[in-house]
């Protein structure tokens, strides 16, 4: 698993990534009520608005943690937003894409680097 | 800059309870516990919530003609409210405008008031102000917490302290021996559900929100649920839903101005912006206070702005508070219209990441009151 200071995880699954929040992101942002996702096929650029997260308390934007294409989302979670909070490391994932260069990867924090990063 | 917060007395047990603590009003409170916001508010329509309300102003009035004295700052019936009845109330400005909004208590030979947390130095100066000249004396009580015990199970989680509550009504008040204390208790709320506002002498707050919450039907709920609650009861808070801009036609409070202070009525006036309040009650006003029930799922908080249309045109009005309602299940708001657009069915648009999303005006309370009358 990589991280983001975003607070999202990103695991690989042969040539795609799966993308979501960490189980923190999920803590802090308090009950999820509201997901927004992209749509399948869209290009992406790092840091660009790709979910729109909302919890009781605020609405926040989740970003493309690197440049790419968005090949498949996580529907039921935006019929399910409550899922972020009870899995957001597992089921609650929110997009695959496809990396316009999976070395980018290693740019991103290793697990020991997150926990440190949330001290 | 967190060190000049205040603290309520129950702060230790907040803290032990693991809450998250943020300021508000000038006091560091829990705004959520373990549990969270979504099931916080749940069980409080569900079985019973002890909220700390103790950032809020409680003051007694005293003096000659104590009741007529406050109807100088309120367009509200204080003289004709009962001994040891409860009423809602809001001070007035001079265009007609909403300074606070407050809770009136008839105790016999003295009012009982309490304020909100962020207008009481305001509220309080400006009683002193207006009130001591007429021989009133204006006593904010410090020595006091206030709890708030609400939803359906709290008549008997309080009842088994004192079974005396039981029989109390909606806006009843009363000195009940808690703990062995005297506490000045009202069945009312803000939530929208039937409970009670407990008044205690600070050294027992603590161990009565212990005995309290010791009851497995009562759970510690923080300020996010307190919102959630309010706003889905379709009641106002000041300084978002009312404010000194708005009068209390347009903010649909006018079933809290009885006809003796309207016009025809044998004390009609006499309070600060009558002209203009009075003329909106015979004439109407522009703008409207209404539920809103955005489509779909997304929340639409205060801010967002409201059109006629769903492209083109200008601002018809904009959101005053809104968010998710767990009870409801969707989103759920309230705002200003003009008084045209004011009908429940009405659809207009709220703008969301600019896009313009439907929104039915819709009628308060979004959820059933449980008031006991």
């Amino acid at each position: 698993m990589k991280y983001t200071e975003e607070h999202e995880w990103l695991r690989v699954e042969g040539d795609v990534v799966v993308v979501g929040i960490t189980n923190h992101a999920a803590e802090q942002l308090g009950d999820v009520v509201f997901v927004e996702l992209p749509e399948a096929g869209t290009e992406v650029s790092q840091d660009e608005e790709v979910v729109v997260i909302e919890s009781v308390k605020a609405a926040s934007d989740i970003l493309a943690p690197l440049d790419g294409e968005i090949v498949e989302v996580n529907s039921p979670i935006v019929d399910e937003p409550s899922k972020v909070n009870e899995d957001p490391e597992g089921e609650a994932w929110f997009f695959k894409m496809k990396l316009e260069d999976m070395s980018a990867l290693d740019e991103l924090m290793d697990e020991a680097a997150y926990k440190n990063f949330i001290g | 800059m967190g060190d000049d917060l205040k603290t309520t007395v129950l702060n230790d047990l907040h803290v032990g309870l693991g809450a998250k603590m943020v300021p508000f009003a000038g006091y560091s409170m829990p705004v959520q516990y373990k549990a969270g916001v979504l099931k916080e508010h749940l069980h409080t329509r569900a079985a019973a919530g002890l909220f700390d309300v103790s950032h809020m102003g409680q003051v007694i009035l005293r003096g000659p003609d104590v009741a007529l004295a406050l109807e100088t700052l309120v367009p509200v019936s204080v003289a004709g409210l009962a001994e040891n009845r409860q009423r809602y109330g809001f001070f007035t400005n001079d265009a007609g405008g909403i300074e606070d909004d407050l809770m009136i208590a008839n105790r016999g030979d003295h009012l009982f008031v309490v304020v909100n947390a962020a207008c009481k130095d305001a509220d309080i100066a400006h009683m002193r102000a207006t009130l001591e000249p007429r021989g009133i004396t204006v006593d904010q009580i410090n020595d006091r917490s206030l709890l708030a015990l609400q939803g359906p199970q709290s008549e008997a989680a309080l009842a088994a302290l004192d079974p005396a509550v039981a029989g109390m009504k909606f806006m009843d008040v009363a000195t009940v021996d808690l703990l062995g204390a005297a506490c000045w208790v009202s069945r009312s709320g803000y939530t929208g559900e039937d409970g009670y506002e407990i008044s205690v002498p600070n050294e027992t707050a603590v161990a009565l929100a212990e005995a309290l919450l010791a009851d497995e039907r009562v759970e510690a709920i923080g300020l996010g649920a307190r919102d959630s609650l309010r706003l889905e009861g379709g009641l106002c808070l000041y300084g978002h839903d009312i404010d000194t801009t708005t009068t209390p036609v347009a903010a649909r409070l006018q079933w809290a101005i009885q006809k003796i202070r309207r016009t025809g009525g044998d004390r009609e006036g006499g309070f600060p912006g009558a002209d203009i309040i009075l003329k909106e009650l015979a004439e109407g006003a522009a703008n409207a206070r209404v539920g809103l029930r955005p489509e779909g799922r997304a929340p639409m908080r205060e801010g967002v702005e409201l059109f006629a249309e769903a492209e083109g045109g200008d601002p018809i009005g904009k959101v005053t508070s809104g968010g998710f309602g767990p009870t409801v299940g969707g989103p759920v708001a309230m705002g200003y219209v003009p008084t045209e657009k004011s009908e429940p069915g009405t659809v207009v648009y709220g703008e969301l990441r600019g896009k313009r999303q439907p929104v039915q005006v819709a009628a308060l309370p979004f959820v059933k009151p449980g008031f006991k009358r």
